[in-house]
């Protein structure tokens, strides 16, 4: 068996040895063979398109980038008044920090989502005019969403210095579900960026879709606060795993978590990616006819 | 060296122009009941999807070329010829539908100046993200960055918000950055149509200062003098074909500047290398050109001045040597011959060996409206025909329309071939 694979091996070892450093071949549906390593040579243009968008989304505001931490503690408030009349205990933990720890996954999630899926056609013009992998353009949407997100992680440390909540060793899980809200985001994000090339309806969609995902994730409520026999269901929507995980790791002791539901997160998460990328790579060649 | 740096083989590249966009600028009603309809159709196909009925357009079609290090390649082309798409498909913008592009350097291309720049950022912010965009890396910004400044001029407006800037400031700004790419090949669109005269021949000279570093450039334009100022090889395309390609870059141009649109009459004709080789005489350019000696690229008025121009190699001086030409109208009436050997002898044009340039004005105000046949019409009087109007002579034509005459009365059209603008006095 492996006298026989070998031959084949090195004959294309030979073949991209002999091949000058920048040569390229377009041809009908050829994919570029270094469509990673493209991507990798053009990462410092996704850090300026992310800089573009952070640089653009303050000018001539008055208050700038408080923004970014008004929006999720507004949301914070809403949801703590819901809490109580609704009449949930709020648990050992302090209400606040157990609310703002999982708003904080959830708006970074909805703003990566909504930003990703409208960004190949906020760029169009570059689409274009330029080329350039164009999974760049989703991945710098995101790269956005990350930077609001590590500013109001700021105000969660504010708010858990002064409730004297001490994290504890889990918090070192805590980048793991950062990770995890990346990819998913990437993966549904560019997956419906490529779609709302083509149909546009997809433009109508996304906001539903974040809408409705406010409801199944567990910000005011906690997943063993659901009835045992609904928690697997709810724990489909993969965003339940990594905010419990993400409350978890701010929380520690505080919250319980639920492996089953980081799990199916994990594989949800995964397939989103894999799904994602590969829908996105057949489209993307095509982008620049269609936007 | 010896490899071109691009190679072309049997390019092409189809779009599919779909029928729904027909229903552009029509009311929102019908579009609705337009999409009912299909949708009551799409329920009782019983579900089946179809595609959309769609047309094919095929943009480019078997293109093929060669380009050799440090060539400055001028594309040419009216529009909708297909320039446009062969420079996506060469900066991988678009995907070709069929055969093969090789290219052996680093590519970057330069469609439209100012691509990704934003109003609300700073010059000097744009000038990052421009840069980052068409492809240099964040040192090559850095260290390329006054010499940007310096070329565009806007030193004084580097922490302006670019919405501020006039549109020539705007305009600088965004080739400048282009203009300091470093790439093997440059591929440029039109982009020498903005800006000043002042501007305008800083960019060329930019343009050449690049080639003469020894980079390829790929060059669209409109502008013919540029085109033959700068480029060493042309590629003329109409209708996603090519027409023409090769280094004579000028012979190229005239032939752009005097095609009609592929199929219809030309104003030119070009001696392509041994037609009609008479060991007295070759003719080498024939044309019908205006007052500025340019070919006529549309229809003229009848009191507008035309030429007809013989530009011939003299090899031999023989005296019995007639030149001229053949009118013939749209019926391929003869209306006239005019020869070099016309008038009383003393009066003929001296030829000597090499090359002469010879032209006949017609007159103004003679001919009616319609489209004309010139042919050659050379001969050793009364011993051989070199070109033989009607049989292997070359032809060009032109065609006339309007200014038939300054009556109140004839203003439209007249009857008759001739339209002449004769005078009348009493003479009772």
């Amino acid at each position: 068996m492996i006298t026989a694979v070998r031959p084949r091996l090195s004959v294309k070892r030979r073949e991209t040895a002999r091949q000058r450093p920048w040569q390229l071949v377009l041809e009908p549906g050829l994919t570029s063979r270094n469509y990673w390593s493209d991507l990798w040579r053009y990462r410092e243009l996704m850090y300026f398109l992310a800089w573009r968008d952070i640089l653009v989304r303050y000018k001539q505001t008055a208050i700038g980038v408080t923004w970014a931490l008004l929006r999720p503690a507004a949301t914070m408030l809403v949801f703590i008044a819901f809490r109580r009349l609704a009449g949930i205990p709020s648990g050992s933990a302090p209400e606040p920090v157990l609310v703002f720890a999982a708003v904080l996954p959830w708006q970074f999630f909805s703003a990566a989502l909504t930003e990703s899926s409208a960004s190949l056609i906020g760029n169009a013009n570059l689409i274009s005019k330029v080329y350039f992998p164009r999974l760049i353009i989703p991945a710098a949407a995101v790269a956005t969403a990350v930077v609001d997100f590590a500013i109001t992680l700021g105000l969660l440390a504010a708010l858990m210095v002064w409730y004297g909540v001490a994290p504890g060793w889990e918090l070192l899980a805590l980048p793991v579900f950062v990770a995890m809200a990346i990819a998913l985001s990437l993966g549904v994000g560019v997956c419906l960026a490529a779609l709302n090339v083509e149909y546009r309806d997809f433009r109508y969609i996304v906001p539903f879709v974040v809408q409705f995902g406010l409801f199944i994730s567990p910000i005011a409520f906690t997943l063993s606060s659901v009835p045992e026999r609904w928690q697997a269901l709810l724990s489909l929507n993969p965003m339940v795993g990594i905010i419990e995980g993400f409350r978890w790791s701010i929380l520690g002791n505080g919250a319980a978590l639920n492996l089953e539901a980081v799990a199916l997160s994990t594989v949800v998460t995964s397939a989103a990616v894999l799904l994602g990328v590969r829908y996105f790579r057949r489209m993307e060649r095509s982008f620049a006819d269609v936007i | 060296m010896s490899d071109p740096i691009i190679s072309v083989e049997n390019l092409g590249k189809r779009y599919n122009v779909r029928q729904e966009s027909s229903l552009q600028y029509v009311a929102l009603r019908d579009v609705l009941t337009a999409r009912l309809a299909s949708a009551g159709a799409w329920l009782k196909r019983g579900g089946s999807t179809e595609p959309p009925p769609s047309q094919e357009f095929w943009a480019l079609r078997e293109v093929s070329f060669d380009v050799d290090h440090g060539q400055v390649v001028g594309i040419i082309g009216h529009n909708g010829a297909g320039k446009s798409t062969l420079l996506k498909v060469l900066s991988r913008i678009t995907e070709p539908t069929e055969g093969r592009v090789s290219l052996d350097g680093r590519i970057a291309s330069l469609l439209e100046v100012g691509t990704g720049f934003h109003p609300e950022l700073t010059g000097r912010e744009n000038i990052m993200l421009n840069g980052a965009i068409l492809g240099m890396t964040r040192a090559e910004i850095v260290r390329k960055f006054d010499e940007i400044v310096a070329f565009a001029e806007v030193e004084r407006f580097l922490e302006t918000p670019v919405k501020r800037y006039s549109s020539g400031m705007y305009m600088r700004l965004a080739f400048a950055v282009a203009a300091h790419l470093d790439p093997e090949i440059l591929v440029v669109d039109e982009v020498l149509a903005v800006g000043d005269a002042h501007f305008q021949k800083k960019c060329l000279g930019r343009m050449s200062e690049v080639a003469a570093g020894g980079r390829t450039v790929l060059f669209v334009s409109h502008n013919m003098n540029a085109v033959e100022s700068l480029c060493t090889q042309a590629l003329y395309l109409e209708r996603g074909h090519v027409v023409a390609q090769g280094h004579d870059v000028r012979a190229i141009v005239t032939r752009y500047l005097g095609g009609y649109v592929e199929g219809e009459p030309a104003s030119v004709w070009m001696n392509s290398g041994d037609d009609v080789d008479h060991p007295v005489m070759q003719p080498l350019y024939f044309a019908v050109e205006d007052a500025d000696g340019r070919p006529l690229m549309t229809p003229v008025r009848n009191d507008d001045p035309l030429f007809v121009v013989i530009r011939a190699d003299v090899r031999q001086l023989d005296p019995a040597l007639c030149m001229g030409f053949a009118l013939f109208n749209q019926d391929s009436q003869l209306l006239l011959w005019s020869l070099t050997t016309d008038g009383p002898e003393e009066c003929w044009p001296r030829l000597e060996r090499g090359i002469v340039q010879l032209r006949c004005q017609l007159p103004k105000r003679f001919l009616n409206e319609g489209t004309y046949r010139v042919e050659l019409n050379c001969s050793l009087h009364c011993r051989e025909w070199l070109t033989e109007p009607g049989k292997n002579s070359p032809a060009v034509h032109f065609e006339i329309q309007g200014g038939l005459s300054d009556s109140p009365y004839w203003l439209n059209a007249r009857p008759g071939i001739l339209a002449p603008g004769w005078r009348w006095e009493r003479t009772d």
